[in-house]
């Protein structure tokens, strides 16, 4: 790796510690927690729309997401690594067949509907396995701990 | 006066601030910036350091360069230069500076050689306008149009702005705030652009236009190669 990857993997690794990034598409209906700062103290707004494209890779990775706000289209890209996005959470799946859904800009309402992609009965299994053991070394590390206490 | 270093540009990247903010970077690396000699007043005439950074492969240096490394006892280096410091900023000869030489947010300004544009038409040279899209323009779209006058003065003055080389030549970014330092890997984050390309050799001096914080370390911060440990003799500016 060269020393600029470096840095950038550092700073990420830097920023995924506070908090995770789920895994998610274009077409997906997600919630940021946008951190908002008013004078002196800090709130947190949620921002909820479809995410519309993601561009870029690495630190440089942005995503755009896009809601209709008292009738009038609003279009809001963040920087995935960035500080000021408190989480990011994964309201629904959406079924599309583009990488950047641009062509939602020019419909309104029905037209504007995305199906919603339901998982495979084996991919749903396969997560399902995941929790479950995830959960069991949970488990484990804790009954490991708390004996040595 | 500090003195400068050479250093390598290694490229750009973002560097995100707690307040949210995120900053474009430069990132330069210090490879073995070591003094290599003196230039003093009853010598030359001028006070000056002698600095190479790199390495070069001994093959590829001439013999006479060779001794003279070998009396300052560095190893061969690529980059060569001198910077002009004070009597009492003088480093020892062997002297390799650190990227602490520079304190986070202080200013410095940037010297490197300029990406090469090869020859390049008045538009993109000079910033001209060109000629209009249409209206009977044929063909000479992106031309510079008329270069002097009719029979008075009878001839293109000479410095007329026209199409020719661009780039590759030196040039100097002023007023570049350091980021971040990192002395282990030798790099210095600098914000914004830096002339040249990656890999290109960067002159990086303390700022002409600001005044030099209080914690700049004085003459520098430097380790010695001979007693491993870092011992250099470094005082904050007084006042």
């Amino acid at each position: 790796m060269n020393i600029i990857e470096t840095l950038e993997a550092e700073q990420a690794a830097k920023l995924l510690a506070n908090r995770a990034i789920p895994d998610f598409q274009p077409g997906d209906t997600l919630v940021v927690n946008v951190k908002v700062k008013e004078g002196e103290r800090t709130r947190v707004q949620a921002y909820e729309g479809v995410c519309i494209a993601r561009n870029g890779g690495g630190i440089n990775e942005s995503f755009t997401v896009r809601k209709i706000s008292y009738g009038e289209g609003v279009e809001r890209v963040f920087p995935i690594f960035s500080p000021n996005i408190d989480s990011i959470k994964v309201v629904r799946r959406g079924k599309v067949r583009r990488a950047k859904l641009y062509y939602l800009r020019d419909r309104r309402g029905k037209a504007a509907r995305i199906a919603e992609r339901m998982e495979t009965p084996a991919a749903k299994a396969a997560r399902e396995a995941a929790k479950k053991e995830a959960k069991a070394a949970a488990k484990a590390k804790k009954a490991a701990a708390a004996p040595a206490e | 006066m500090r003195s400068g270093v050479i250093a390598q540009k290694l490229g750009m990247t973002r560097v995100f601030t707690d307040a949210g903010e995120h900053i474009p970077v430069t990132v330069l690396k210090l490879d073995n910036c070591q003094v290599v000699g003196h230039r003093t007043k009853e010598q030359n005439g001028y006070v000056a350091l002698q600095l190479g950074a790199g390495r070069a492969k001994v093959k590829n240096v001439s013999k006479a360069e060779r001794s003279r490394f070998a009396v300052a006892k560095v190893e061969p280096k690529m980059k060569l230069a001198e910077f002009r410091v004070d009597d009492t900023t003088l480093l020892p000869i062997g002297a390799e500076i650190t990227a602490d030489h520079f304190v986070v947010g202080q200013f410095v300004d940037v010297t490197g050689t300029s990406t090469g544009k090869g020859f390049a038409g008045a538009m993109k040279r000079w910033n001209f306008g060109g000629l209009r899209a249409t209206h009977g323009v044929s063909i000479s779209h992106r031309s510079h149009g008329s270069t002097g006058g009719r029979q008075d003065p009878g001839k293109t003055f000479k410095n007329k702005k026209m199409a020719g080389h661009l780039g590759t030549e030196r040039v100097t970014t002023l007023n570049l705030r350091v980021v971040q330092t990192d002395v282990e890997r030798g790099l210095i984050l600098v914000e914004g652009a830096v002339p040249g390309t990656a890999g290109g050799w960067i002159f990086v001096r303390d700022a002409v236009k600001k005044n030099l914080p209080k914690e700049a370390p004085l003459p520098g911060k430097f380790r010695l190669a001979n007693d491993g440990e870092a011992a250099p003799a470094t005082e904050s500016v007084e006042g």
